[in-house]
């Protein structure tokens, strides 16, 4: 019988906390809805967390909260030691969908968050860091393409390098490879590890899938609906690298399992 | 398996292969070359059998008569062409005050609430209302010359605009909204390193239909308010029933027309390369 609570938390408490959330709710006054109730969480450096929940489960709320786009009802956001009150260089932010603009080649998007805070000639000077993400990511040559000519998981792959043109502190990851077919998205997750763990980036991610979160997370938080809250925190100690080839072990069957099984019915009314 | 070694299809088996029209198939410029023959051909055959008297309809003969006569007099310059001059005039200051209202008023309709919600309903209710009966006001008010018809073209072409360049502003979906707030963006780097680029296409649309409605807006104030433009040697040619003159005064009208709209199109097509769909007008 696996008992998450159990798990020694060693991994996480020896590093340095980047992010902390503590008791943040938000309320939502025009029809009081508790989108989200008292939400403690840290984020250590270098660290991978998820979070998963059915839709309406304040998943978006946090994301946006942590993002400094909309302020907590209640509570404390402090990143790096300065309270959350707005957007910030040090968060990086990447979707669903990989927002790249048609106008520009691949490497004018990728400098575009350093053009809006730096203005255009620190933009340029950011070409040549911009070119070695690139390389980073596996889309060396690619700088002069425009976005048209990019495959769907080549413009996720450049949302990544845009994320982290800034060298922000947190990504904050929304669903990123969700869009694309199975088989990329796959890939794209280990591809997301090799680069956070070649930044030592501490990591964020809002997901549906079990597995990945199983996959790539050294904590996965697991959240109820109305109020949104976090029902628990699991700790998935699957031994670094991860690989694809552990989906097949029971180990990462039973960390499954048991994520799903507290997604209960509830969760889905 | 190699290529050779797929039996061929044995004789009398039919391979079925898609047939394509030999209309179809015609180069765009033979099929066009076609079109007018055919049209010039029955104009032709309708004004020499006399159905019609040539007064009403001239012949296509005496049209490109005319059409030469009225090339010629553009070019040595006689009183042709200042005529020509001072409609191009009220067309290049009509659309030129049509863009800086429409621009104006689309970005403050487009881009603030009290904008959309204050200012758009009476700009829809202007809309609605027949602009060209307009004209005696613009020529109360501005007089016989070149003014009146400037203000009637611009008043024509400038809803378009609007319309255009607020839709266009409320293109943006709300990824890139997001990201921008993410990185913090300004309201005024929102709006033109984001939602003036991505509104492009719905910007040009609504240039292209200001271009055709300020060449109608110049010529129905002259029609109108006399002067000494284009549109009033059509309205003498008619009172004269010399009806070549008036054909061919608006095949020349036409030109502008298309050269202005060609013009659009054109710098449609360098700014907003990156849209997937066809330019409207610009195929070729």
């Amino acid at each position: 019988m696996l008992n998450a609570a159990a798990i020694p938390r060693d991994q996480s408490e020896s590093r340095e906390i980047v992010y902390r959330l503590s008791g943040v709710s938000k309320t939502y006054a025009r029809n009081a809805v508790h989108a989200l109730q008292d939400i403690n969480l840290t984020l250590g450096k270098g660290s991978f967390s998820s979070v998963i929940g059915s839709s309406g489960c304040g998943k978006s709320t946090l994301l946006k909260i942590m993002a400094g786009l909309i302020p907590p009802s209640k509570g404390r956001v402090v990143l790096q030691g300065q309270p959350v009150t707005g957007s910030r260089r040090d968060i990086g932010m990447m979707f669903q969908q990989a927002t790249l603009f048609p106008w520009r080649t691949t490497i004018e998007n990728i400098v575009l968050p350093i053009e809006i805070r730096d203005g255009k000639k620190a933009a340029l000077a950011a070409h040549e860091p911009a070119r070695a993400l690139l390389e980073l990511v596996g889309l060396k040559g690619f700088d002069k393409a425009f976005p048209s000519e990019l495959s769907g998981g080549m413009a996720q792959r450049a949302a990544i390098c845009r994320m982290l043109i800034t060298e922000p502190a947190v990504l904050l990851l929304d669903e990123p490879f969700s869009a694309l077919d199975e088989l990329t998205r796959d890939f794209m997750n280990m591809e997301l590890q090799r680069i956070c763990t070649s930044r030592n980036a501490t990591a964020f991610l809002v997901t549906h899938s079990i597995p990945e979160a199983v996959i790539l997370s050294d904590v996965v938080y697991v959240m109820k609906p109305r109020p949104g809250r976090v029902a628990e925190e699991v700790v998935i100690d699957l031994p670094r690298p991860r690989k694809l080839e552990m989906i097949t072990t029971p180990k990462f069957g039973a960390l499954v399992e048991h994520i799903r099984g507290r997604l209960d019915k509830e969760t889905f009314i | 398996m190699t290529h050779a070694d797929i039996p061929a299809p044995p004789s009398g088996e039919t391979v079925w292969v898609e047939h394509v029209s030999w209309i179809d198939r015609m180069p765009r410029a033979v099929a066009m070359a076609f079109v007018f023959a055919v049209f010039v051909g029955i104009w032709d055959l309708v004004t020499r059998a006399g159905l019609v008297s040539s007064i009403i309809l001239p012949t296509p003969g005496e049209t490109l008569a005319d059409l030469i006569f009225v090339g010629r007099n553009l070019i040595s310059g006689e009183y042709m062409l200042p005529a020509l001059w001072i409609t191009l005039q009220e067309v290049a200051y009509g659309f030129a005050l049509a863009m800086l209202i429409g621009f104006s008023l689309g970005i403050l309709v487009g881009e603030t609430a009290f904008g959309e919600r204050a200012i758009m309903p009476y700009l829809v209710a202007i809309d609605t209302m027949p602009k060209v009966a307009f004209a005696p006001i613009f020529i109360a008010w501005l007089g016989f010359g070149i003014e009146s018809k400037v203000a009637l073209a611009a008043f024509i072409a400038t809803f378009p605009i609007v319309v255009g360049t607020a839709a266009g502003l409320h293109s943006a979906d709300a990824n890139s909204r997001m990201l921008f707030k993410t990185m913090g963006a300004s309201r005024l780097q929102t709006l033109f390193k984001m939602k003036l680029p991505t509104g492009l296409p719905q910007i040009f649309t609504g240039l292209k239909i200001a271009a055709v409605g300020v060449m109608a807006g110049a010529i129905t104030g002259e029609f109108l308010g006399g002067g000494k433009g284009f549109g009033e040697l059509i309205r003498v040619a008619s009172t004269q029933l010399n009806t070549p003159r008036v054909f061919s005064l608006i095949i020349y009208l036409s030109l502008v027309g298309m050269a202005l709209f060609g013009t659009v199109v054109w710098i449609q097509r360098r700014f907003v390369f990156w849209h997937k769909d066809r330019v409207i007008g610009g195929d070729q």
